[in-house]
Parts: C-alpha cells; sequence; structure tokens
C-alpha cells in the first residue's frame, strides 16, 4: 500500500468517526428534549425518584452523561423499550431483528447483483437488438418504480391470485417467505447494476486490449470472463455503496408489507408507538452501519483503483 | 496561333438566382434552447413521458373540480364497491362485479359509475386518487425548487471560491451525507407533527446534497475557463460572474438533475406516508392511498393496485423525460 493510499485511508476513518460523534451527538439531545421521562409514576416519592436516577446516572452532570451514553452505546446497551414490549431491554429485542434483516438484504444484493450483471452483459454483447432493448426496459423500470410497489404487485400475483408463496412472513418458512420480498428489494440493485454493466462492458469491448486478445485466438469464453468482465466489475464496485442504502431503506417498507419481523418493521412500529428509545437506538444502529459500510466501500475503491478516489476527491462522481 | 474568338449571346446563360449561394451562408444557427427542445421532441420515448406527465397533472387539477363528490365525502351506503368503467363494463372488464356478483345491483346503484370505486368508508377513489397525485406533486415540487435553491448556492459558493471556503462546506456536507436519509426522516418526525410542511422540510433536508455537489463539480470544471478569466478581467464583481455567467452554463444540468429528484421526492412522500408519517386523514396523497389499500389488500385489491399504477406510471414518466433531456442537453454525451 502506497503512503497515499494510508493517508486516505486514515483520513476516512477519521472523517467516519467525527460523523458517528455527530449522530450519537444528535440522538442524546434528542432524547433530552423528548417530553416525560421513564419514572413518571405519580405513587414515586422524591427520595425514590432520587435513588432511581442515581442508578441510571441522571443526576451527573449533562457532560457527563453525554459520555456515559457514547459508552453505553458502543458497548450495545440501548436502554429498555417503554411502549412495545414495556421494559424489554432493547439490544435483546434487536439481536433477532437485526439478523433477520441482514439475511434479507444480503440475499437481495446478491441476487440482484448476479442477475443484473447478467442483464448488463447480455445487453452489452448483443448491443442494439431486441435483447439490448428489453434490458434497458428493464432496468428504466427497476430504477423509476419504488421496491414497495413491486413488493404490492408480487403478493397480489403470487401471494394472492397464484398463492404460490405465503402473503405473509412465515417463521416457519423464513426461505420461502423471503423470496418474494428479497427479489422486490433486489429490483433496484438489478436495473442499477445492469445499467453499469452494459455501459462499462460497452466500453471494455471496444478497447485496444481486447482487440488485442481476439488477435492472439482467444476463445470466447475466456475472452468475455476474463478479460472484459473483469475489468468491468472493477467500476461496478463504485455503484454498490449506493445500492447497499437504497436496499436499507427499501427494506423498511417492504418488511411493513411483507410482515417481516425485521429493524425496518420494528422503526415503524416504534414510530407509531413513539417508543422514543426503540426509535433512537435504530437510527443509531442504522447510521453505524451506514457509515461503516460507506467507510469499506470508500476504502476499496482506495485500494483497488486511485483513480476513482481521485474523481471522488475531484467531485465528479 | 492567334485566332479571333467570337462570343455570342446564345454562348451564356443565367444558371440560377445569384441569392442561392448566399443562402448557406445567411443560414442562422438555432438558440441553444430552440435546439434542445427540437433534440428533446425527436426522442419519442421521453416526448411520451412528457404528454404522460402532462395528462396526470391535469386529470390530478380537473378530476376533482369536476366530479360532485369531494375527497372526503363519506357515503356509508356505498363502502367497498369496485370500480366500473362506463363503456369497458360491457367487455367483462371493469364491470363492478366481484366473484360473479354485480355489486352496483346488489347495493341498488344505478346511474353513479364509480370510476376506481371506493374505499372502506365509501369515499370515492377516482377525485382521492387524482387529489392525492395533485398533493404528492405538489411536495415533490416544492422539494425539488427548495433543492434547486439551497443546494445551488451551496454548491456555488462552495466551488467558485474554493479553498478553506469549500473545504469546510464538503466536510459538512459529507457528514449530512453519512447519515442515513431515513434515520433524518424519522428523527425529524418525531420532533414535529406529520404535516405536508413537515414532509416539506424531511426532503428538503435530504435532498439539497445531490444538487450542491452536481453544481460545484461544473463550477469546478467552469471557472478556470477563459470567459471567466474575460469577464475577471474585465473587473466583473464574483456576484456577477456568477449569476451571469455561471449559472447559465450549469442551468442544463440543474434542470436535469431537478428531472431526476422529483419522483425520488414523490418516493419519500409515499415512503413516509406508508410508514404512518404522511399527511393526516383526511387528506391525501398516493402513498397514503397505498397504504390505506394495503389494510384491504386481501379483500379488495383494486383499493391499492390503483394509487400504485398511478405511482408507477408517474415516476417513470419522470424518469424517462429526465433521460431523454439529459441527452437533449449534451448530445456529445449519449450513451453508445
Amino acid at each position: 500500500m502506497s503512503k497515499s493510499t494510508m493517508k486516505y485511508i486514515g483520513k476516512r476513518l477519521l472523517m467516519s468517526i467525527a460523523t458517528l460523534f455527530i449522530v450519537i451527538l444528535i440522538l442524546f439531545i434528542l432524547m433530552k428534549l423528548m417530553p416525560g421521562t421513564p419514572f413518571n409514576d405519580e405513587k414515586l416519592t422524591e427520595a425514590q425518584k432520587a435513588l432511581l436516577y442515581k442508578k441510571y446516572g441522571l443526576d451527573k452532570s449533562i457532560f457527563e452523561q453525554f459520555f456515559i451514553y457514547i459508552g453505553n452505546l458502543l458497548k450495545g446497551d440501548f436502554g429498555v423499550s417503554y411502549t412495545i414490549q414495556k421494559n424489554a431491554p432493547i439490544s435483546m429485542m434487536l439481536a433477532s431483528r437485526i439478523a433477520t434483516s441482514f439475511r434479507i438484504g444480503l440475499q437481495s444484493v446478491v441476487f440482484g447483483s448476479i442477475i443484473g450483471v447478467g442483464l448488463g452483459i447480455i445487453a452489452a454483447i448483443k448491443h442494439n437488438t431486441i435483447w439490448d432493448k428489453i434490458a434497458t426496459f428493464v432496468s428504466v423500470l427497476g430504477v423509476s418504480i419504488p421496491s414497495f410497489v413491486f413488493a404490492l404487485i408480487l403478493l397480489i400475483v403470487f401471494g394472492r391470485e397464484i398463492p404460490i408463496f405465503p402473503i405473509t412472513y412465515d417463521s416457519f418458512h423464513p426461505f420461502l417467505s423471503s423470496i418474494l420480498p428479497t427479489i422486490a428489494l433486489s429490483m433496484l440493485t438489478i436495473a442499477q447494476i445492469a445499467r453499469f454493466t452494459r455501459a462499462e462492458m460497452i466500453e471494455v469491448l471496444g478497447s485496444d486490449y481486447m482487440l488485442l486478445a481476439e488477435a492472439k485466438g482467444l476463445n470466447r469464453r475466456t475472452l468475455l470472463l476474463k478479460h472484459a468482465l473483469r475489468n468491468a466489475l472493477v467500476s461496478i464496485i463504485t455503484v454498490l455503496a449506493p445500492l447497499i442504502i437504497g436496499v436499507m431503506t427499501g427494506s423498511t417498507v417492504i418488511e411493513k408489507i411483507c410482515g417481516i419481523p425485521g429493524m425496518g418493521d420494528l422503526l415503524v412500529e416504534a414510530i407509531q408507538a413513539n417508543d422514543y428509545n426503540v426509535v433512537i437506538a435504530l437510527s443509531f444502529v442504522y447510521s453505524a452501519m451506514y457509515i461503516g459500510i460507506m467507510l469499506i466501500v470508500d476504502i476499496l475503491y482506495g485500494i483497488i483503483d486511485p483513480r476513482i478516489r481521485l474523481a471522488k476527491e475531484d467531485g465528479n462522481e | 496561333m492567334s485566332k479571333e474568338v467570337k462570343f455570342h449571346k446564345e454562348d451564356f446563360k443565367l444558371i440560377g438566382i445569384q441569392s442561392d449561394l448566399n443562402k448557406e451562408r445567411k443560414a442562422v444557427a438555432p438558440s441553444f434552447w430552440k435546439d434542445v427542445f427540437h433534440r428533446f421532441k425527436s426522442n419519442k420515448v421521453a416526448f411520451a413521458g412528457f404528454i404522460i406527465i402532462m395528462i396526470i397533472i391535469l386529470l390530478a387539477i380537473i378530476a376533482p373540480m369536476l366530479s360532485n363528490l369531494s375527497y372526503d365525502t363519506i357515503h356509508t351506503a356505498h363502502q367497498n364497491i369496485p370500480p366500473r368503467v362506463p363503456i369497458l363494463e360491457n367487455f367483462g372488464i371493469l364491470d363492478g362485479k366481484v366473484d360473479g356478483v354485480d355489486i352496483y345491483a346488489s347495493k341498488g346503484i344505478k346511474d353513479t359509475f364509480y370510476l376506481f370505486g371506493t374505499d372502506t368508508l365509501g369515499r370515492d377513489l377516482w377525485v382521492r386518487t387524482w387529489e392525492g397525485t395533485r398533493i404528492s406533486l405538489f411536495v415533490a415540487l416544492v422539494a425539488v425548487v427548495i433543492d434547486i435553491v439551497f443546494g445551488m448556492t451551496y454548491g456555488l459558493i462552495s466551488g467558485y471560491f474554493g479553498g478553506k471556503v469549500d473545504n469546510i462546506m464538503q466536510r459538512i456536507q459529507e457528514i449530512v451525507n453519512s447519515i442515513p436519509s431515513l434515520v433524518i426522516l424519522t428523527l425529524l418526525l418525531l420532533v414535529m407533527e406529520p404535516s405536508l410542511n413537515t414532509i416539506i422540510i424531511a426532503l428538503m433536508i435530504t435532498g439539497w446534497i445531490g444538487m450542491s455537489r452536481i453544481t460545484r463539480a461544473e463550477v469546478l470544471k467552469l471557472k478556470e475557463k477563459e470567459f471567466i478569466l474575460a469577464s475577471r478581467t474585465l473587473g466583473a464583481t464574483n456576484f456577477f460572474i456568477l449569476v451571469k455567467e455561471v449559472i447559465p452554463n450549469i442551468f442544463g444540468q440543474i434542470i436535469i438533475m431537478s428531472m431526476f429528484s422529483i419522483p425520488n421526492a414523490i418516493f419519500y412522500e409515499a415512503f413516509l406516508a406508508f410508514v404512518g408519517l404522511g399527511i393526516p386523514a383526511p387528506a391525501a396523497s398516493l402513498g397514503s392511498l397505498i397504504n390505506d389499500g394495503f389494510e384491504s389488500i386481501q379483500v379488495s385489491p383494486y383499493m391499492v393496485i390503483i394509487p400504485v399504477v398511478v405511482l408507477a406510471i408517474l415516476m417513470l414518466s419522470f424518469n424517462m423525460m429526465a433521460d431523454g433531456l439529459h441527452d437533449a442537453f449534451d448530445p456529445k454525451q449519449k450513451e453508445m
């Protein structure tokens, strides 16, 4: 790794920590602004309240409280839920939900990338034919129609009219019931990756080194997979970060529609039930995941292809 | 050798009108905007998108006005009536029947046609859908206009002045950008009551970044150009250069960007409504209609299908139009 790459990674790391700090600060201020305390019980005497405040560290200065709060968040201690599951520790509520959301998110990103790359390659090889047009149409459709619309259509068609898949999530058949949401969630990924792969492949296929490889007499398979696709894939990484984020946002609604017990579902429930603690915990988890993903992808760019990094720093994405 | 050559009048003839020769020189290059419009018009897909958007806007304005029902008229006798359309009913589709039972006959409705059916409270969905479309479009438009004003100003200042100013402004932008919009929206709605204004503010907070980035990138490209230097040499102030030299040159990019952000804003509005943070009832937006319809997806799927289809068509049309505008403004960049 060159010195400039190290410097770049260091800078990105510092920036991520700063962002996370600001997010925590905002969350902390919001917590303090929220009306009511968890000890709104009229039966409590002043002395009992003071004891409770001491127990939860609420008698300390706001500054100390903030640092205790950071420590708790980083330890994964998010406090307890007020309304959804009274007094249940939020970290317990989150554990299984994060796993479910993560599984479905991962499934859709992987599925979407594979289909997307496939579509893109077909469109590029059969450039300007009907296949190309179909692939382009699919990608325009995928980019412009929100994932929850796809989810609703899929549920109506394959859940209600032709009942192949369960219409709501069935925890006894986690894979079967995750198929429809995965497809719906991956539409955006398919569309974006297909679009990008097509453009990249067309460029690579027209390059001189491809001509050379062809002149050497390599067969079509090696030519496409080893020479063209590999080079095209490097640039595809650049679109992955916004896609993963799109999947995160999309999953909130998808989870509600399909009744998947995931983070998004909990977030919607918590907002509607005014369970501030849960909302704030989820906001922290979402932000931390988001910042983490952005950091990893940015570091990957820096290592794989310094040109991408430079282009990003210049402001042209 | 010297032989006298005699010219006769017949040896010469007029070959054409003189003015023809000069015609080419006189031809006027079409103005930039005319050119853009021409290219846009010749792009069939983009133009179709434009026409569809116009039709939807027209319907959203006129349809609620023409109907004698209002979007919040509750008609308890006419609940859950499926759609019936005058001419199509003769072909066996949209004839107001559910599983072979004519709901209209059983409820004793003769002359009324609910084009999109009614909802669980007996409100006419035709009026509600177009009313909802109008609100969704309004929210998107306002959000995007504010995005343009704020994002463009931010990008202009950051890109044009550069140096320390740029550095600080970019760090701020990066931090705001690293907080997921989902989190910003939910936190904002925790502190504010869900209403039209809240939704617009939420969309604004998350939307300006894209605009400012595009503007900054364009300004960075432009500010080293000779015409800017010329303007500065002539003593133009920074403000004058920004307004008169830079903005007209980046305007195309801004329009394209805003065309892409409108469907995005419509999506976020629908998204918010769908998680229950939308416009409070009885007002409707496309998102809240989808949300309401979703509750009865098993019994009467038309309630969710109609707003979903309108939303999908609207977003698709905006994207098609934006793609076309992109090519029209910058034909060189057109993909292979």
